[in-house]
């Protein structure tokens, strides 16, 4: 007991634990300093004769603040997941898995895409001559930009929901996917070629031996920028009039009503999630490739 | 194979001449070589940095296609003997894929010509064995020495028994004590299944200690030399054979090859 209590300071300063806490400290420091001068304007006119701890404390728990506090954040992080109805608009787990639906199915198409791009570049030299112009040429597009338009013009037609919002996440990923594929594909040195050429293994048994093995490190690395893509496809995707759900809706009626906590808490949800859907790829790519990625 | 067909060479090279063509004009890699390896030689090939060694192995090999000449190996064109998977390659590093363990690094080739799973692990079992890596099948290239690897390489070339090994250099990186040990053990291994090898080095050492016939070449065009017999030493050899007087006067008329190679330019 007493030679753990002993070590912990040791551990904590060798470890990253440290670190962390003290950068996060600084972090939270500034964010309330910051909240007490964006939010003073608010208060000003009811302010006079504040002592300067009570100035603080009303700025913190503004209803509307221009900037709210983070224990604000979170009391509405906490109410509007854990404490409105499941299932009901109000409550932000349905928004989360609305804009999930929709990039997880822009992703599968998007890394399925991108993977047979890439062996099609791969196995035929016409088809890289032909293609690999167009697929740059596709990436100049700002879809970013356009994804509303994209997303009314494809509602026009007929196209709505779940599938105009996948399209904008497939169209993110499929490039990253294509390209690390491609670099994996191309990744075994000419001895590795050459010893398939000895066993007169055909194009098809190079590809699945030697090359896709070859080519997961390199897939995985693209795999993470792709589901990162993808989820902030879905929620720009999300932002045009008349979606009902999903966080890119929530932000944008929380920016329309003048509700900051509630765009706070949408940011946050989104990133927590988009972690969780980058942390799911390494750990999927841990349980393929090893702990040592399989490889040296 | 029929009995005829085992009578005949293993290796029959008439007049082959390559040349690559460079930005700086034509490279003639190899001229006029004709080379003949009976079934069950050891044949090294040894000579000067860009001699040839390489290319003349994988023009055997079916990677590199003659600018003249032919190749036979046991009356197939290179082409029709790669197809027939006729002979195991062992290159200069160990090429092993990271991903796979030992074990299936040494049924790959056995995967790719579609061997039942049984038989496969049974012939790595065996070849591991053979090249003293048994008990390190699950472990992956990384987890292994340098020396180890090749060993490992060596057994992949051994699993599915073809005929002919072609080794380039294969123990070119390794320091001395290990290359030793895996002298004596690929000469036991040669000596014990018969096989005909065709065997790149740089060391005279070697070259003598392991082979019945040594091919001295020298570069610029790459040619042969000379061909010295070594049959005259024992077929059984130990390392001791080295300080022999027999050993010590093949090893100098391989000296005095490399020599008379290098007066040519
Ligand atoms: N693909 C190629 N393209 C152009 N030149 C080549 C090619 N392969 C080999 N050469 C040239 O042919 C010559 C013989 O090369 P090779 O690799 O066979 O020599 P080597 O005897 O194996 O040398 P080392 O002992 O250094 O391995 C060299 O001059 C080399 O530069
Ligand atoms: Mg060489």
């Amino acid at each position: 007991m007493n030679a753990v209590a002993l070590a912990l300071p040791g551990r904590l300063a060798r470890g990253n634990t440290l670190p962390i806490l003290v950068v996060s400290a600084c972090f939270l420091a500034f964010w309330y300093a910051a909240a007490i001068w964006m939010n003073a304007g608010l208060i000003a006119g009811r302010s006079s004769g504040l002592d300067a701890i009570s100035f603080a404390k009303a700025a913190w728990s503004l209803d509307r603040p221009l900037l709210p506090a983070p224990h604000q954040i979170l009391w509405e992080l906490k109410t509007s997941l854990f404490d409105a109805r499941l299932g009901t608009p109000r409550n932000l787990f349905t928004h989360i898995g609305v804009t999930l639906s929709s990039t997880l199915v822009g992703f599968a198409i998007g890394v399925t895409l991108g993977i047979l791009l890439a062996i099609g570049v791969d196995r035929s030299r016409a088809l890289d001559k032909s293609l690999t112009p167009w697929l740059v040429a596709s990436q100049t597009i700002p879809i970013l930009a356009i994804a509303p338009i994209v997303v009314t013009a494809l509602g026009s037609v007929g196209l709505k929901g779940l599938i105009p919002k996948a399209i904008i996440s497939a169209y993110l990923c499929f490039f990253p996917v294509a390209i690390g594929m491609a670099k994996g594909l191309a990744s075994p040195d000419s001895a590795q070629r050459d010893l398939m050429r000895t066993y007169a293994a055909g194009a098809r048994t190079t590809l699945t031996k030697l090359q896709l093995p070859a080519s997961l490190p390199f897939l995985f690395a693209s795999l993470k920028v792709a589901a990162a893509a993808a989820f902030v496809g879905a929620i720009v995707a999300e932002l045009p009039t008349g979606a009902q759900s999903g966080l890119g809706a929530r932000l944008l009626a929380g920016s329309y009503y003048g509700n900051t906590m509630q765009i706070w808490a949408a940011l946050i949800a989104a990133a927590l999630t988009a972690s969780l859907l980058v942390g799911a790829v390494t750990l999927i790519e841990r349980l393929a490739l090893g702990p040592k990625g399989a490889r040296r | 194979m029929t009995p005829n067909e085992r009578a005949g060479p293993a290796i029959a090279i008439r007049s082959l001449s390559v040349s690559f063509t460079t930005p700086e004009g034509p490279i003639h890699a190899l001229q006029d070589v004709d080379l003949d390896v009976t079934p069950g030689d050891f044949v090294s090939l040894i000579g000067p940095s860009g001699c040839g060694k390489t290319t003349l192995m994988r023009l055997v090999a079916d990677l590199e296609r003659p600018t003249a000449g032919t190749i036979s190996i046991g009356g197939l064109a290179p082409e029709q003997a790669r197809e027939r998977r006729a002979y195991g390659y062992v290159f200069q590093q160990p090429a092993l894929y990271p991903w796979r363990t030992i074990e299936r690094n040494v049924t790959l080739p056995l995967e790719v010509m579609g061997a039942p799973k049984a038989e496969r692990r049974e012939r790595a079992r065996k070849s591991l064995e053979q090249v003293g890596l048994s008990g390190f099948e699950r472990r992956f290239p990384w987890q292994l020495s340098g020396g180890m690897q090749q060993r490992a390489s060596i057994a992949r070339a051994l699993a599915f028994d073809a005929g002919l090994l072609l080794m380039d250099e294969p123990f070119g990186a390794l320091d001395e004590i290990v290359r030793d040990r895996l002298n004596v053990e690929l000469h036991e291994l040669w000596e014990r299944t018969g096989k005909t090898a065709l065997f790149v080095t740089h060391s005279i050492q070697e070259a003598v200690f392991l082979s019945t016939k040594i091919v001295v070449m020298s570069p610029r065009p790459g040619k042969i030399v000379e061909v010295i017999d070594a049959s005259s030493l024992p077929r059984k050899r130990a390392l001791e054979l080295r300080e022999t007087p027999e050993f010590l006067e093949v090893a100098r008329r391989v000296r005095d090859g490399l020599r008379a190679g290098h007066a040519y330019d």
